[in-house]
């Protein structure tokens, strides 16, 4: 780990200066610490936001608003969001362990770097890490990466199963920066890797994530969250995904799709969305949608398995979605 | 003697240390004014080391020493190897040379006042390579036949045949012929390779974690060049190891080379990532079992060839197709045993080896076998159950497989079993039930063992042996305690320290006939001695008594039949002025070793469930009933055997190091990406003993339960996986992706 | 939160104008076709500007009730601390990677995992570690039931499984074997001891 020094901060005004002058965010610093732990992350000032005031959990009618620096075990555990979004409690629970659910905030969460071993490793290459390095991945070891949104320059898979629930349900960020405040759809937060993937989000400098607002609607109570992994907890989605259902008289109204493991991002499914819309809530409709799902899929050498396997999560997460309610 | 505790499932002695954080780990032997070494592992696969620019970190704040080829001491490396070690070959040098042979291998060692700062020097130390290209896929080598294994008389033979068994395969009715392929694994216990050395002069203290460290002290003696006795090895407790420490690996001798050069005590502690790289691994094997029966499913053929992966510089063997010489009765048998040496560290033994992966090959053609001639898979291993070893043509000193598989199938309700592939279901879930044997050989190797009684009454027992996790020191207590007719907490038995006397490597299953008779033997020994003197001393309650006539029990000796009177040891012992200690040592009868075939066997059921769409594989239940001779403590034996089943499910549907065939990196050297069962995995397991007398193995009759426990497990869950989908997967480990479009 | 800094991460209106950037799709990791050989250099001393020495920081700690003031590099890990610093050897270094659970100690009374988190920021909070529940020669219940359920074999990933098992009992996570098995999953036992382990939570929990 390279020397840093580390402040506290107790305002918002205090914490956004400090990035500008070259600081890093850190919370709970379960990414970070590992990440800086390797030399990969290389931070020389990390700001400790956790005095602010940003892990309040709460409804406003259907919405449901989190803080920014609630932790994954208060928002899985919370009355509200059981309440009102139980899918998103699902995926909080089905990631990481009981321990780093303690400690990772929702903000950090969001913003996960990506499980491509080659990133970690710093003796090989790697765009994201080091620009104009090469991707390692792509004619190396790559059975967990993504199918959807990659480039030639990166195939790594966005790892948070948080942020596939926020963005099949519409969830919007709030930030605030030196130029005040403003809020994107989750989804929004994302880049394509394209070529230039060591850029991962649209953070401005400076600005921080406030909170996470979540709509809700009538889809929120018939909602399920499929992580498909190869151990029964604590490992990161082979493929998974998050789905919510309105129904009326055995006729979808509403869907909300969206996967993880797949794509360089969390992947919102609107193809497969559109096609249900109006259809009966049969196998037959849910089969159909599921396959348009792969389009403009590239599968990589080690996972062609995952355009079977995403159709069939996809599948499945319906079916949960339709037996939840 | 009473048997009131042999056989006692008595609770760990060591419980209390091991759960108030008191027991001490090799990293936890923190010492006065210690430094932190931390290896810097070669970034490339194959190749020399071109250049080494160390002036900058030497500069960094609190980097001590960087010790590299170009600075290191030449160190004399005398001639040494073990049993552990591969009989050909020669192990890795430290920093002797600037070859790099694998990617991982140890090329510097960073020391520093401090953990961080030494984790950052090495991180920052630039190192050139010229690099070439490594082989690690072993399909890409050739394959070699090993050395030792070419001997005449060898353990474990390259080839062996009785009768012509491609011929009678050719003429069988019915035949299953396949291919096995089993993934790399890396054993993975919790607690990492771990060495605190320390220099007083020429003498040296490692506090390491070793499975062997009469070895290890022999070892670093020959490595440095100084006299055995000059080394101490310290290890009373092992946080898990399965194997991967019964060699001296790289670090301990760099970690000893650190603390020499800056002349203070160096502790060094492998990354997880580091752990593989240098600590050995299952090796990745591929396998063809080719059987031929009569339409009643009588074995008319069994061929058996494999391979396993191997480096450049050492030849690891081990018994890959053995089982299938005396697992069943079959007049035609050939086994074919090879190596394929690649650009990787030298594999070794980890829980089950060979056996593991070779039984996972046989017991999967057998299952195979048994739908080709439509016989239940029980069935079909009864009709082809041996009276005697067909191998090397001995009765078995015991077997009790049949045993196990009636109490393992009552036990799990095999009856209610629909034979038919994919024909059970709970709910949407596909349901497989499959089934499997085990066996291993009951070994014992030679052990000696002190024993000392103190006048206040208490004994203390001492072998340089090692408790990694099955319970030898509460066993072993136990032994001594029944011995000596004493209760367990009058006896102190000590482990892991070179000093003691010697006792085998704990591994092999052999530690409880090994060490166990040794201390046998030696409460016999100080019994005997005790007894002398009481006799002699007119002032004992038996004085005048002959040998024969007295006996021990109850902290006392005594005349047989006496209940009350007798000679409590404490006043023996106060009467002798000094403690009475004797030594002893103990070994399997050579003659009774050569009339007969010494393996333990057991049962495995397993049921799976298959989830149709996502193809998830979880074990829902599983029995193991195994014929092990006499459970010394069955709530140990038991707990020690379901975690071998656990292992078991992590090599069937999980275990994998995936090595990047480009430059030979494991790619998924992380705890997130090696994947092992975690609690949710496991399902409700059962360990069950069948009653089994073995008055040949040892004076203990106990055949050994470590490596068993393992060994069916990965073969009953893929035969249960193909009963549940109709999809035989015969690579290790089976996957989402494998059962997918089934 | 981890959020990117400028540094690290140019902002938009960077993207794409940046020449120096030849991405390249094929990777090092090999010799180009025919090369016998390459150079490759690997360590990363000259390419980081950073601040060469770590200022220490003043740290206050409750560790098992007990204060301790530390001047800490602000890199060490709190395990690390526990460890090395105040020799509290029972927190142990399983996987230094949040992947094991080993080094689960309670912060403020809930579990978490002290490899992955820096001590500088835990001023003034509580931390217990395994050498702090038993009271005396008294076992806590949990310690207790460890034993008598054959909880344990080699016993390295045992602190930590007790530590966690306080944490799944106290957020009442342990009405069920099956919810246990969910909420202990964040602890790996390579030795397997998991229906004891079970066996053991549940039977601390019934009592608690």
């Amino acid at each position: 780990m390279l020397p840093f020094r580390i402040e506290k901060v107790s305002t918002e005004q205090d914490a956004i200066q400090a990035a500008l002058a070259g600081g890093r965010y850190i919370a709970g610093g379960t990414t970070l610490v590992d990440l800086m732990r390797e030399e990969v992350e290389r931070p020389k000032r990390l700001i400790d936001i956790n005095a602010l005031p940003l892990d309040d959990i709460r409804a406003e009618g259907s919405d449901l608003i989190i803080g920014a620096l609630a932790r994954m075990a208060d928002v899985a555990a919370h009355p509200d969001v059981l309440r009102l979004q139980p899918l998103i409690a699902e995926s909080l629970i089905e990631g990481a362990s009981p321990q780093l659910r303690n400690m990772a905030s929702i903000g950090g969460n969001l913003l996960q770097r990506v499980r491509c071993p080659y990133f970690r490793m710093l003796d090989a290459p790697c765009n994201k890490r080091t620009p104009g390095s090469g991707c390692a991945a792509i004619d190396g070891l790559n059975a967990g990466h993504a199918i959807l949104g990659t480039s030639d320059h990166c195939v790594a898979t966005h790892p948070s199963d948080l942020a596939v629930a926020l963005v099949a349900l519409g969830a919007t960020v709030r930030v605030r920066g030196p130029q005040g405040g403003r809020s994107f759809p989750v989804e929004q937060l994302y880049r394509l890797p394209g070529d230039t993937p060591h850029l991962e989000h649209t953070l401005q400098p400076g600005e921080l994530i406030v909170d996470v607002n979540v709509p809700g609607g009538a889809h929120s109570r018939r909602a399920r969250y499929l992580k498909v992994r190869d151990r029964a907890s604590y490992e990161f989605a082979l493929v998974s995904t998050a789905a919510a259902l309105e129904i009326e008289d055995g006729v979808i109204r509403q869907v909300r799709l969206a996967a993880g493991g797949v794509g360089t991002r969390p992947w919102r499914l609107r193809a497969s969305e559109d096609a249900l819309i109006g259809k009966a809530r049969d196998r037959q409709a849910f089969e159909a949608a599921a396959q348009l799902a792969l389009e403009g899929a590239r599968p990589l050498s080690g996972n062609h398995y995952k355009l079977e396997l995403l159709p069939r999560t996809i599948v499945r997460a319906l079916e949960m979605a339709v037996e939840a309610a | 003697m009473t048997t009131s505790l042999i056989g006692q499932p008595l609770p760990r002695v060591d419980g209390h240390a091991k759960v108030t954080g008191s027991a001490r780990y090799a990293a936890d032997f923190n010492q006065k004014g210690q430094a932190y070494a931390v290896i810097v592992s070669a970034t490339v696969g194959l190749g020399r080391i071109s250049r080494i620019d160390s002036a900058e970190v030497e500069d960094m704040p609190g980097i001590i020493a960087v010790i590299t080829h170009r600075n290191a001491p030449r160190l004399p490396y005398g001639p040494h190897k073990s049993y552990i070690d591969p009989a050909t070959g020669e192990r890795l040098h430290m920093l002797q040379d600037d070859r790099v042979r694998f990617h991982g291998q140890p090329v510097a060692v960073v020391v520093a006042d401090a953990l961080d700062r030494a984790e950052r020097g090495a991180a920052a130390l630039r190192i050139s390579y010229e690099a070439e290209q490594p082989v690690v896929d072993p399909s890409q080598a050739e394959p070699i036949i090993p050395e030792a294994a070419a001997q005449p008389g060898a353990m474990i033979p390259a080839d062996k045949a009785r009768g012509d068994a491609d011929e009678a395969l050719a003429r069988a009715r019915v035949t299953v012929d396949a291919t096995y392929e089993i993934a790399r694994e890396n054993h993975n216990p919790m607690e990492p390779h771990a060495t605190i050395a320390a220099w007083t002069g020429e003498r040296l203290t490692l506090w390491s974690k070793s499975q062997f460290v009469v070895n290890e002290q022999a070892e670093t003696a020959a490595i440095f060049g100084i006299p055995p006795e000059h080394v101490q090895v310290i290890c009373p407790f092992i946080g898990g190891a399965f194997g991967t420490s019964l060699r001296t690996w790289p670090h301990v001798t760099l970690a000893a080379i650190a603390a020499r050069q800056v002349g203070r005590p160096v502790k060094l502690v492998l990354t997880r990532k580091q752990m593989f790289f240098t600590t050995g691994h299952r090796p990745r094997s591929l396998q063809r079992v080719a059987l031929g029966s009569a339409a009643d499913g009588k074995l008319a053929a069994i061929v058996h060839e494999g391979s396993g992966e191997t480096s450049r510089y050492e030849e690891f063997i081990e018994a890959l197709t053995q089982p299938s010489t005396y697992l069943y009765s079959c007049q035609n048998v050939r086994t074919r045993y090879r190596l394929r040496p690649l650009d990787i560290g030298t594999p070794n033994h980890m829980r089950g080896p060979g056996e593991a992966s070779g039984v996972f090959a046989l017991e999967c053609a057998m299952d195979e076998l048994s739908y080709a001639v439509g016989i239940d898979p029980i069935e079909l291993r009864r009709r082809n159950e041996p009276a005697i070893d067909e191998g090397v043509n001995k009765p078995f000193s015991s077997r009790s497989l049949m045993k196990c598989y009636d109490e393992a199938a009552a036990r799990f309700g095999w009856s209610r079993r629909d034979p038919r592939p994919r024909s059970m279901r709970d709910g949407r879930l596909l349901i497989g039930m499959g089934a499997a044997s085990a066996t291993y050989p009951a070994f014992q190797a030679p052990s000696s063992a002190r024993v000392r009684l103190l006048a206040d009454g208490i004994a203390e027992v001492e072998v340089a042996a090692s408790d990694m996790g099955p319970g030898t020191y509460t066993s072993m207590t136990q032994i001594a305690a029944e011995m000596l007719g004493l209760p367990v907490d009058q006896v102190r038995f000590r482990l892991g320290r070179s000093d003691y006397p010697p006792a085998p490597s704990h591994g092999g299953s052999w530690t409880m006939a090994s060490v166990g008779s040794a201390i046998r033997a030696a409460c016999i020994a100080v019994r005997e001695d005790a007894a002398r003197r009481a006799i002699a001393d007119q002032r004992s309650r038996v004085f005048g008594a002959s040998p024969e006539e007295v006996e021990w029990a109850e902290g006392r000796l005594r005349r047989r039949g006496d209940a009350v009177a007798g000679q409590p040891y404490r006043e023996i012992v106060a009467s002798a002025g000094a403690p009475i200690e004797a030594g002893a040592s103990a070994q399997r009868d050579p003659e009774v070793a050569g009339r007969y075939s010494m393996h333990a066997f057991g049962a495995v059921l397993a049921e799976v469930a298959v989830d149709p769409d996502v193809g998830t594989i979880r074990v829902r239940r599983a029995v193991g009933a195994y014929g092990i001779g006499r459970v010394v403590n069955p709530r140990l034996a038991r707990s020690q055997c379901t975690g071998g089943m656990i292992g078991g499910i992590g090599m069937a549907l999980m275990e994998r190091t995936v090595l990047d065939p480009r430059d030979g990196r494991p790619v998924n050297a992380h705890m997130a990406d090696y994947l092992v069962p975690v609690n949710l995995d496991i399902p409700a397991l059962e360990a069950h003993f069948v009653d089994e007398m073995d008055p040949h193995v040892n004076p203990l009759g106990v055949k050994g339960l470590g490596e068993i426990a393992l060994i069916g497990m990965a073969p009953a869950i893929a035969n249960a996986v193909f009963h549940a989908t109709g999809k035989r997967v015969r690579t290790l480990p089976i996957r989402i992706e494998d059962v997918l479009t089934a | 939160m981890d959020h990117q800094s400028p540094e690290q991460f140019p902002v938009q209106s960077q993207v794409g104008t940046d020449a120096q950037f030849r991405l390249s799709r094929r990777s090092a990791l090999q010799p180009a076709a025919g090369a016998a050989s390459r150079t490759v250099v690997s360590g990363a001393a000259a390419d980081v500007p950073s601040i060469p020495v770590a200022e220490p920081m003043r740290v206050r700690l409750i560790v098992n009730g007990e204060v301790r003031d530390l001047e800490l590099d602000p890199r060490q890990s709190l395990l690390d601390v526990l460890r090395e610093t105040l020799d509290l050897t029972g927190t142990k270094k399983g996987c230094n990677q949040g992947a094991c659970g080993a080094c689960t100690v309670l912060r403020n009374g809930e579990r978490i995992v002290s490899c992955l988190t820096l001590a500088a920021m835990h001023d003034g909070a509580e931390i217990m570690t395994i050498e702090g529940l038993a009271k005396g020669e008294e076992l806590h219940p949990l310690q207790t039931a460890f034993i008598e359920h054959e909880g344990l074999q080699c016993g390295f990933c045992t602190p930590g499984q007790i530590m966690s098992g306080l944490g799944c009992i106290k957020e009442g996570h342990a009405r069920s074997a099956e919810e246990i098995r969910f909420w202990m999953s964040g602890n790996i036992c390579r030795c397997g001891a998991y229906p004891g382990i079970v066996a053991a939570v549940t039977k601390a929990a019934a009592e608690s």
